[in-house]
Formats: structure tokens, C-alpha cells, sequence
């Protein structure tokens, strides 16, 4: 009874304790992007082996053993085959985890999926959103202790992003994982995201962060050596975001970024770094190779060959870090190095020779084949003699003997490479056509194409089996004799940065290079070309960026339109001058403008609106400007406090002069007059602004000495100005 | 120890007046009843640093300092009063008295530094780490000197002061970037290649520059040499120091010119700074910048300097004299909170009242208050919180609240003084009422005038 009573009373307090609800999962069985391909083109990415194992698996073991109960699994491209397999694995039957699927054909985005995910009403709580690629072993229940506190707190804490630290290479911008370099800023007592860039501008040396940021903490820490690990926390309000932005399409790019610098809603995102445990996604083919060498090494423990088992075929672990299956056939010559899986019912001929691989299934490998850094997959043939370095070798792919894979190669399902040809680095081998539409622009990406090709491809296998067909009877193909593929050609630009993501380990030149251009740049910061962080700053120094100033002269331009529109409009509406004045400071103010700008600017307003008025003669435009001198003299005179007002209004003038020179440069020293007896400019002012002009170029001193006998007038009688 | 010291004791700020005038440069300006230098240069003292160089702007101020150290330390301190023209800035001052560097290690000080942190702990991590320069961090004041009393809940809202934008790497042992003066409220633009360096950079708006440095003796002079543009230490040295320490110029010019000195030393020198690279290196967790490039290596060795920090407690007294609302916080601080620093011994009502004061009757002086040898008031006064200077004369019922009263001041009966500084030779008449005013010296206030955020001060 009692201990009822204590319960109840804890739910009340407790309101998310009163419906409980099971912590559920969004699993995005589709990276969207074209990574992987050509691979992708014939089978989804999360079916790829990874270790022998398809990577859906590792994602889904880890969810089921850090507690998520239900989870939904979004496919987009080759939907049916991602379905079918979960069928048939035993993921359906787990008690306390209900994997459920969701199909859709024409999603092209992450936004897109979780658009559609909130449209089925099935997430009703927080939920772990993952795509069907990433791999850990970490421990939920922290991340979402802190994220349900978080939230309880402040209910605009939205999403907690996963980090791990692991530091990217200087010099060649991108991490281990082979994923562009990443720069954070962290609040580090709240742990709030305050800053995310991904796609950082690597010609430019510094990063720029707006002022907002420091004004409003008092400390935040940069992060460059954090990875973003691709598991998110989220609340559900995330999935109506999602559909609140329909433009949200990248889940780091558009929604990350788009709450850090919407404030309008205060949608905060923080962070939980982990430590000790593993957590990584699988990008592209480096972090393919990356995460592979990571498991064999077993840092992602439990997550290794010889406990995860799914072929039903138990791997056992050696020493030196070799897996091996129960049934392989392996001469007594062969050599099989540390670092090693290798797959039931695989053969390995005399004198082979295999270090830092792994083998799938029913792998055919003959005599004196050197096998070095290469993810063979399932039932390959490699005949005699051939030398892999570094390749990806898909499904049924024939290797004639004597062939030579260079590093950094993908030989897509049942590519077959002739006898003693030698395929050159970095190529994308497949039976299929390279997709024309593909463009190198990002962008595309999200086009309607990519899933459009996954699902053509879907339907008509037996079209494919028709274009292999053709290709293998042709005698020499692309691929040497009796070869069967195409060798994808590389967009343009594309192969120089082919080694940025390819399984091969980064070519020594390439990293000396980029070393050569990070010396470089440094060289550049301290040649002074950079714009000084602090210090030597000066206001008018050459230094000051250039987009600053071009922002300035926008401004005063526009500036100066808006002041002349309101000062027509209050000559045609006959608004007062006080009220033309309000305005015009409220012009100053949005324009972030001095007083002698306004004098300038209210200036050149008077004077268009005279040369603009009919008139007939000089002297007509020197009537003109007397009449709207003496009308709207007093608006100018409020901005006249000084003499550097006064300066500038003359200098206006001469800059008026010089580009109306037909009808104001005659009448320049008559105006000026003018605008002394009006007291506009008083004598000092027009004394200094000769004295100003003394050093100036002789073109620049026409109109000082226009006004000569002016000044001369004004420096001779200077008392009698006085006692007027 | 092995550091030359100088003193920047500036001249007569325009910020502190009327408070301060040529016979009374910031450097004498008194607090708690004796000249805000007289804190640096016992805090030196302490340090057993006795071999000072007194800078001075203005050839008539620097007389007035060097007359008073040389009354009050004749026998303490080695100490040499240097005269440097006015605005030559803080780097034009160490230029001009570059002749007389001659130790391996500077320490800059501000005059008008108010501090108890040790300074053997600035020196010792300038030493540790075999820095180019090492800048003392504390936290920046709550109260921002802008911050007037008068300013209503508008300003509540905004963050309290913000001087520095202060970057540190992940140990918090060096400095990777500083933005002073205006450059705190731009845009924050950090390098990417430092933060490539260390990986993580800590970015402090809470910490201040103290404006005392240790600094390399040749490097420092090197700077100064080259870049005749630089006006300031805060604003232009530390700054190129902080940003060209990934790349820098200084060491490698700096090897040569010790040549001059004969071969002898550059040996010598060489091998005090392997020495001492091997001893920074075992005992830190080595600069993470050395390992800018990785696993990968390269042949080409990039130099690299270290600026580091050493950052005060927050328990540590650290505050500079810059402005009036510092001067009246001080006073506060040092007869208040941080009464340590005073050197006095307080009384049992935790106030210090000079036994040659004469009190009238019913007249109160309460906790944290100062009254100073041979002043006298009238009856039934009331002072809190408030320092009053030597022979002040104050009459009956007056009242003086958060308040300093400088020497030789006249206060007339039923006065009351709030928030204000009255400077020597002041003369208030009777009834005056002031608030949050400044009276500069020798000015007289007539019978019953009242003010409020007044400057009250001779033309």
C-alpha cells in the first residue's frame, strides 16, 4: 500500500513519467549522398559488408543493447532489398525491439525522411535519430539523462549531438575518418552548440565568428579536434521542424546550422562527448577502411568478428589480431599477416601472400597472389598471380591472372578485369554506365535523379543482366581482355582530390604537399597580407578587409538616396522641417552614419533638388538654389554643429561640381558665397578647407582657386565679419 | 632573481582628472592615504625585486615621483626614475629606456596596479616555460569603470565588463589569442592555423590583461626595434607576439645579434635554451604547438615562440587605478574587502583612525573606514566606508558615505558627501551636499550648494 501511495505521488510530480514512453529510434537506412557509388548503384550502402557483416547490423545491435526499444527504418533507394534482408534476418523476432520499416520511393534528403516520419505520427517522445552506417558502443544512458534534464530546464534544448574527440590533420583538412575537418564552438559550462562548420573555407586562414557569440559568453571554447559522430538525441519537436523548414534537407548543414543562427525561435542544440567508448560513421570509402581496421583492432568491442555473429559461421580470434572462419582451405606456403579476416569456405592458393585484409565467403584466391590492405568481399575468383593494393572488390568480381589493382580501387559486383591488365589508381570499376546526369556540384546530391537511378535499378535487374551480358562478349573491354566493366571517368577536377577518400592510405607527396601549402599560408599571415587580428589595426589602414569597405561604400550610396528621396518628399508633401529632420536622424542611426555625413548628404539633396527645378540660365539655377537655401537652410544647419560638418559640406559641393561641371562649376564661387551669407559655412571652415586642398594635386585645387578671391575677401576683413 | 622591472607609471591621465594634476601624476594618487606606486613597488619589493626603473611621462611628474621614492625608499630600493616625453605610449617608453635593459628577463609593470598575486608565480612560469612573454590574466572587475552608480536597470541587463577577448589553449598555460580595446565588441576572427595547432582554443571574456608581462629581454627589444609603428605593449607588442608565435621571427633574429656581444655568450645562451627546452619539456605537458604537424613530421623546422598566462586566482586582489570609478572601488577594496593590502593593522571596529585624530563627541566612524593622522571633526559626524586624509578639518554633523577625502581638506558643518572624491586643499562650505561628484584640488564650494554627478574643479 505504501509503496503504491509513494509511486503515485511520483508520477504526478513527474509528468514524463506518466505515459512512458519506450525510447524509440529513427534509423536512415540511406545516406543520400553518392559516396559510395558505384557500388551504391547496385546495392544500399547499409548492406555493404563491413567486416563480412552488413553495417545495418552493427547499427541495430547497438541500439538493441543501449536500451532503444522500438525502431523505425527509413528506406529510400533499393527499399525492397533493404527490407528483404531485414526479413530474413532474425531483427523482426527480437523480443523488446521492434524494428519497423518504413518505405518511401521518393524522398531525396534526410529532410524528406523525417518529414515523412512525422507525417505517420509514430515518434511520440525523444528519440535516437542514427543512420543505418554509424557504428558504437556507447552508452545512451547519460546522453539522455543530460538531454531530458536539459530538456525539463529549458524546453527549446532540442537535440544532443554525440562528439568524440579525434583530431584532423592540419595540413590536409579532413580526420582519420576521411570526413572534412570540423570547427565547433562549445559553451563549455552548458555544453551548448554555439557554432558549427563543416565545410570550412580552406583558403581562408581565419574563422570568423560573429560578435554576438562572445557578448553573450563570457568564455566558449573552439573545437577543431571533435568529430561529429552522427548520433543525435532529439526531441520531437525536431521532426516538426523539420517540416515547419521544408527546405531543411541536410540534417548538419540545414537544420544544425539553421537553429544555430535563427534566434528567433531559441532552439538550442548541445553537445555530450564521449570518451572512451567508439562511435563513428561511415562516410566514404576511407572511413569504410578506417572503422574496418578499428574493428578488427577491436576498439569497437563488442562490436567485433568473433562475437557478432550472423553467418551463423563462428570466427575465432588468433594471434596478432587474425580472424579466421571454420572452414577455409589455406596452403601450407600461404601467408596470412597480422590484422587478418578471413570468411568460411575461402581458398588461398601456394605462396600467397595477405596482410591487413579482409576476406569474405567463398573466396577463390590461387597460387602467388600478394593481397595487401584490400576488403575482398564475397565469392571472388582472384587468379593466379595477381597483386591487390588497397582495393574495395565487391561480390563476384574475376581477377585473371596476373592482374594488378593499383591502390585506391572499387571493382563493383561482377566486374571481371582481364589477365595481366593493370588497372590503374583510384578507378571506380562497374558494369554499369557511369550516370551522365551526375554533376560535380553538391547541390545534386539531393536531385530527384539519385533516387530515381537507385529504384531504376531496383526494378530492371534484368536489364542489368542484359548490359552485362553485352559487355562480356566483347573481347577487350575497358578492363583487358575478356574484361567485363566500365571504368568510371572521373569528373573534371574530381581525380586530384580522388586520394582524399579512397580506402589507399594518403600518399606521402600528397602530404608533403599540403604540408608545402599550410607553410605557406603561414607565410602569407605573417607577410601582413592578413588582416591583423589585433594591434596595428587602424581604422584607415589598407589592412581593413575588403568587403568591410565595400560594404561602407554601399552604405554611404544607399545612404545617400534615402536622404534624398526623403528630402523630395518633403518638398513635394511640404512636410516640416522638424519632422524632415527626425527622419533623417532616424536615417543616420539605421545607416550607422556621422553628423557630417548627413551635412554631405542633405547637401547634395538641396542642390540636386535646384539643378533639377526648371531653370533657364546660370543664373536661373543660382536663383534656384537661393530659393532652397533659404527654405531648407535650416534642416543642413542642424547637422552644421562643426566646422568638420562645414568641410565636408564644401568638399560635397566641389565633388557636385566636378560632376555637374557644366551647370555648377561657373557658379561655384557664387554659391559659395551664398552659403557663407546664409552662415551655411562659416570662414573658418572654408579657410581650413583651403588649407586642406594647399598639398592637393593641381586638378583637385581648381575650384580653391576659383573661390581665391573669396578667400582672399575673407582673410583680409576678418573683424568686419565679426561685428556683422 | 633575474628580472629587471620597470614601472610604467604613466603621467597625468586624462581619465583621472580632475583627481590628478602635474604635482600629483597617477603615480602619486593616494590610496588608502599613500601613493597607488608605493603598492607596486613594495609588492616588488616583496618579490625581493629591488632593482626598479621608474617610467615616468613628463619631465615635471617624473620629478615629483622621483622626490617622493627617493624620500620613501632611499634605503629600500635600488630605483631609477626615467622622464619619457608625453603619449609616447607604453612601447615608446621601453624604447626610450631600452639602453638600460641589460638582465636575460623583463617584468612590465603598471604603476597603477593594485595586487596581492605573487609575482614569483609570474616569473617562475615565464621561466618554466622559457616564454617570450607571459602576461598575468585576472578576472575582469564586476563593476565596469563606464558603469556609473547612476545608470539605472537598463544596464543590469548587459554582461558585466569586458575588457579582453582572451584565447587559451586546453591547459590554460598559453596564450593563443588576444583582442583588445575595440576589437572586443568586432567580430571574433581566430586563425585557423592555430586552432589547427592546439586543436581546442578556450575563448575568455571574463579574464583581463592585468598589464603586467614578463618579457624576453632581446625579444622585446627586438619588436621594439623593428616595428617603430608600435605604440603600445597591450595593444600592438603582445598582440604580434601572440599571433606570430607559430612563425616566428624573433628567435632566429634574435641569435645573431647576441654575436655582437662575442661568441662566448651565444654559446652559452644556445645552451641555456636547450637546457631549458628540455626542462620545459619534461616538465609540462609540452607545448602542443611543436607538434603542430603530426605524426607525419617534416624536415622543415618552423620556430616557434611561447606566450603564456599566468592567471590569478579569483580570490587574488588584482585591480589598475584607470579610472575614477576604480580609484573610489580601490579605496573601497583596500580598506574593505582586500585589507591586507593596505599594510595597516585594523582596530577592533575593523577601522584604522591615526591616534592623532581628534574626534568630536557623538561622531561615529564605522567598519572599513579611514581617518588620517591629525585630522579632526566636529561633533556628531558619521563616516562609513570612506578614507579621510591628514589634517582634513570637518565640522559638526557632517556625513561622509563611500567617499575619499584627500589631505588638507576643509569640510564645513552639515555637509553630506556620497559616492564623491575630494582632492587636497579642498575647501566645502557649510551645508554643501555633494553626490557622485569630483572636486579637483584647492576648489572651493560655496555654503549650501548642491550637486550631483558633478566635475568640480578649477579652469
Amino acid at each position: 500500500m505504501g509503496v503504491q501511495k509513494k509511486n503515485a505521488s511520483r508520477v504526478s510530480e513527474d509528468p514524463d513519467e506518466l505515459v512512458r514512453v519506450p525510447l524509440q529510434a529513427i534509423l536512415l537506412a540511406d545516406s543520400f549522398t553518392t559516396k559510395f557509388r558505384p557500388i551504391t548503384l547496385e546495392r544500399p550502402k547499409v548492406l555493404l559488408p563491413l567486416v563480412n557483416v552488413p553495417m545495418i547490423n552493427y547499427t541495430l545491435t547497438w541500439l538493441e543493447s543501449a536500451g532503444v526499444e522500438e525502431v523505425f527504418v527509413f528506406c529510400c533507394s533499393h527499399s525492397k532489398q533493404v527490407v528483404n534482408y531485414l526479413e530474413k534476418s532474425e531483427w523482426f523476432s527480437q523480443p523488446n525491439f521492434t524494428v519497423t520499416t518504413i518505405e518511401s520511393q521518393n524522398s531525396v534528403s534526410a529532410g524528406d525522411a523525417l518529414r515523412l516520419i512525422y507525417e505517420r505520427n509514430v515518434v511520440h517522445g525523444d528519440f535516437v535519430l542514427i543512420s543505418g552506417d554509424t557504428l558504437s558502443n556507447m552508452s545512451l544512458t547519460q546522453a539522455l539523462k543530460e538531454h531530458k534534464e536539459r530538456k525539463k530546464k529549458d524546453s527549446n534544448a532540442v537535440m544532443t549531438m554525440v562528439i568524440k574527440r579525434s583530431k584532423a590533420n592540419p595540413a590536409i583538412h579532413q580526420s582519420r575518418l576521411g570526413t572534412d575537418e570540423l570547427f565547433m564552438a562549445i559553451d563549455p559550462n552548458t555544453k551548448q552548440l554555439l557554432y558549427y562548420e563543416d565545410k570550412a573555407d580552406h583558403s581562408k586562414g581565419t574563422l570568423h565568428l560573429d560578435k554576438s557569440l562572445h557578448v553573450d559568453n563570457p568564455s566558449l571554447t573552439l573545437h577543431h579536434d571533435k568529430q561529429d559522430c552522427y548520433i543525435d538525441i532529439c526531441s520531437p519537436e525536431v521532426l516538426s521542424l523539420f517540416t515547419d523548414n521544408f527546405d531543411y534537407q541536410h540534417l548538419r548543414r540545414h537544420f544544425v546550422k539553421g537553429l544555430l543562427v535563427d534566434d528567433i525561435m531559441g532552439y538550442k542544440i548541445f553537445v555530450h562527448e564521449i570518451h572512451s567508448d567508439y562511435a563513428a560513421r561511415i562516410d566514404n570509402f576511407r572511413s569504410y577502411d578506417t572503422v574496418s581496421k578499428d574493428i578488427i583492432h577491436r576498439w569497437t568491442y563488442p562490436l567485433v568478428p568473433d562475437v557478432m555473429n550472423f553467418a551463423n559461421t563462428a570466427m575465432k580470434l588468433e594471434r596478432q589480431g587474425m580472424y579466421r572462419a571454420s572452414e577455409i582451405s589455406q596452403s601450407q606456403s600461404a601467408v596470412v599477416g597480422p590484422f587478418t579476416v578471413i570468411g568460411s569456405d575461402t581458398k588461398i592458393g601456394n605462396n600467397t601472400k595477405i596482410t591487413n585484409s579482409v576476406i569474405g565467403e567463398g573466396c577463390k584466391i590461387g597460387s602467388n597472389v600478394v593481397i595487401e590492405g584490400c576488403y575482398i568481399w564475397n565469392n571472388i575468383v582472384i587468379e593466379d598471380g595477381c597483386k591487390l593494393q588497397h582495393a574495395i572488390v565487391c561480390d563476384g568480381v574475376i581477377i585473371k591472372s596476373g592482374a594488378v589493382l593499383e591502390p585506391g580501387i572499387i571493382l563493383s559486383f561482377k566486374v571481371v578485369v582481364g589477365p595481366e591488365f593493370v588497372v590503374p589508381p583510384y578507378s571506380k570499376v562497374s558494369l554499369l554506365q557511369k550516370p551522365i546526369e551526375e554533376d560535380s556540384d553538391e547541390e545534386l546530391e539531393y536531385a530527384d535523379s539519385t533516387s530515381a537511378i537507385g529504384s531504376q535499378v531496383d526494378k530492371s535487374d534484368v536489364e542489368i543482366v542484359s548490359q552485362v551480358d553485352n559487355t562480356h562478349f566483347s573481347p577487350v573491354s575497358e578492363l583487358g581482355m575478356g574484361g567485363a566493366g566500365h571504368v568510371w571517368s572521373t569528373c573534371e577536377g574530381g581525380h586530384e582530390e580522388e586520394w582524399r577518400h579512397s580506402v589507399a592510405p594518403i600518399p606521402k607527396d600528397k602530404i608533403l604537399e599540403a604540408i608545402k601549402t599550410m607553410e605557406d599560408d603561414m607565410e602569407l599571415i605573417h607577410d601582413g597580407s592578413f588582416l591583423p587580428t589585433s594591434g596595428e589595426l587602424k581604422p584607415n589602414s589598407n589592412d581593413s578587409d575588403d568587403d568591410d569597405l565595400e560594404d561602407s561604400r554601399d552604405d554611404s550610396y544607399y545612404f545617400e538616396k534615402e536622404v534624398e528621396a526623403t528630402f523630395l518628399r518633403a518638398v513635394h508633401e511640404n512636410i516640416q522641417e522638424s519632422h524632415l529632420i527626425l527622419e533623417i536622424n532616424s536615417l543616420k542611426l539605421s545607416y550607422n552614419k556621422l553628423t557630417a555625413d548627413c551635412a554631405g548628404a542633405v547637401f547634395y539633396a538641396m542642390m540636386k533638388y535646384a539643378l533639377d527645378s526648371p531653370h533657364n540660365s546660370a543664373d536661373g539655377l543660382l536663383q534656384n538654389v537661393q530659393v532652397v537655401f533659404t527654405k531648407w537652410k535650416k534642416v543642413l544647419r542642424s547637422y552644421l554643429t562643426d566646422i568638420d560638418e562645414q568641410i565636408e559640406v564644401i568638399l560635397k559641393f566641389e565633388e557636385m561640381c566636378s560632376e555637374y561641371a557644366k551647370e555648377f562649376a561657373p557658379l561655384f564661387t557664387k554659391i559659395l558665397h551664398h552659403l557663407y551669407n546664409e552662415d551655411v559655412v562659416d570662414e573658418d571652415a572654408i579657410l581650413s578647407w583651403e588649407d586642406e586642398k594647399k598639398d592637393a594635386d593641381e586638378a583637385d585645387k581648381v575650384f580653391v582657386k576659383q573661390a581665391q578671391k573669396l578667400i582672399q575677401w575673407l582673410k583680409e576683413a576678418p573683424e568686419e565679419d565679426d561685428d556683422e | 632573481m633575474d628580472f629587471q622591472v620597470v614601472v610604467l607609471g604613466g603621467g597625468v591621465s586624462k581619465k583621472l582628472l580632475p583627481l590628478v594634476s602635474q604635482e600629483l601624476p597617477n603615480a602619486l594618487l593616494p590610496v588608502a592615504n599613500r601613493p597607488v606606486l608605493s603598492y607596486v613597488l613594495e609588492y616588488l619589493e616583496l618579490s625581493n625585486l629591488k632593482d626598479l626603473i621608474v617610467v615616468v611621462e613628463g619631465e615635471e611628474a617624473a620629478v615629483h615621483v622621483g622626490s617622493w621614492i627617493s624620500g620613501a625608499y632611499a634605503d629600500r630600493l635600488h630605483v631609477e626614475v626615467a622622464a619619457v616625453p608625453e603619449d609616447v605610449g607604453t612601447a615608446g617608453a621601453i624604447r626610450a629606456i631600452s639602453h638600460h635593459l641589460t638582465s636575460k628577463d623583463i617584468l612590465v609593470v603598471s604603476g597603477d596596479l593594485v595586487t596581492d598575486v605573487p609575482l614569483g608565480a609570474v616569473a617562475a612560469t615565464h621561466r618554466r616555460h622559457d616564454a617570450v612573454v607571459t602576461v598575468m590574466l585576472c578576472s575582469a572587475p564586476i563593476s565596469g569603470p563606464s558603469e556609473s552608480v547612476s545608470s539605472g536597470g537598463k544596464d543590469k541587463t548587459k554582461k558585466p565588463g569586458r575588457y579582453d577577448l582572451i584565447g587559451l589553449d586546453p591547459t590554460r598555460q598559453f596564450l593563443v589569442h588576444i583582442a583588445t580595446g575595440a576589437e572586443v565588441d568586432k567580430d571574433l576572427r581566430i586563425h585557423k592555423s592555430m586552432l589547427h595547432a592546439v586543436g581546442q582554443i578556450e575563448i575568455r571574456a571574463d579574464l583581463m590583461d592585468a598589464h603586467l608581462y614578463a618579457f624576453k629581454r632581446s625579444v622585446l627589444q627586438e619588436v621594439l626595434d623593428q616595428k617603430s609603428a608600435f605604440h603600445s605593449l597591450k595593444h600592438d607588442v603582445l598582440p604580434y607576439l601572440v599571433r606570430s608565435q607559430l612563425k616566428s621571427e624573433v628567435l632566429l633574429n634574435g641569435v645573431p645579434q647576441e654575436e655582437e656581444n662575442g661568441t662566448e655568450k651565444v654559446i652559452s645562451q644556445s645552451n641555456q635554451q636547450m637546457l631549458s627546452q628540455i626542462l620545459a619539456n619534461a616538465s609540462e605537458s609540452t607545448f602542443p604547438l611543436r607538434h603542430a604537424l603530426g605524426p607525419y613530421g617534416t624536415t622543415s623546422v618552423r620556430n616557434t615562440h611561447k606566450c603564456c598566462v599566468y592567471i590569478a586566482g579569483s580570490s587574488k586582489y588584482c585591480t589598475r587605478l584607470n579610472s575614477i570609478q576604480a580609484y573610489s572601488d580601490i579605496n573601497r577594496d583596500v580598506i574593505g574587502e582586500a585589507s591586507h593590502l593596505s599594510g595597516y593593522s585594523f582596530s577592533a571596529q575593523n577601522n584604522i583612525i591615526d591616534p592623532s585624530a581628534e574626534l568630536g563627541a557623538k561622531t561615529t566612524v564605522g567598519p572599513h573606514c579611514m581617518l588620517g593622522e591629525g585630522s579632526q571633526m566636529g561633533d556628531k559626524c558619521s563616516v562609513k566606508r570612506s578614507v579621510i586624509g591628514r589634517h582634513c578639518r570637518i565640522g559638526a554633523n557632517v556625513k561622509v558615505v563611500n567617499s575619499v577625502v584627500m589631505n588638507h581638506v576643509t569640510i564645513g558643518d552639515s555637509c553630506s558627501i556620497q559616492g564623491s572624491v575630494i582632492c587636497s586643499n579642498v575647501q566645502l562650505q557649510e551645508r554643501v551636499v555633494l553626490k557622485d561628484c569630483q572636486v579637483g584640488a584647492g576648489f572651493v564650494v560655496t555654503a549650501g550648494s548642491e550637486c550631483k554627478g558633478e566635475v568640480l574643479a578649477k579652469k
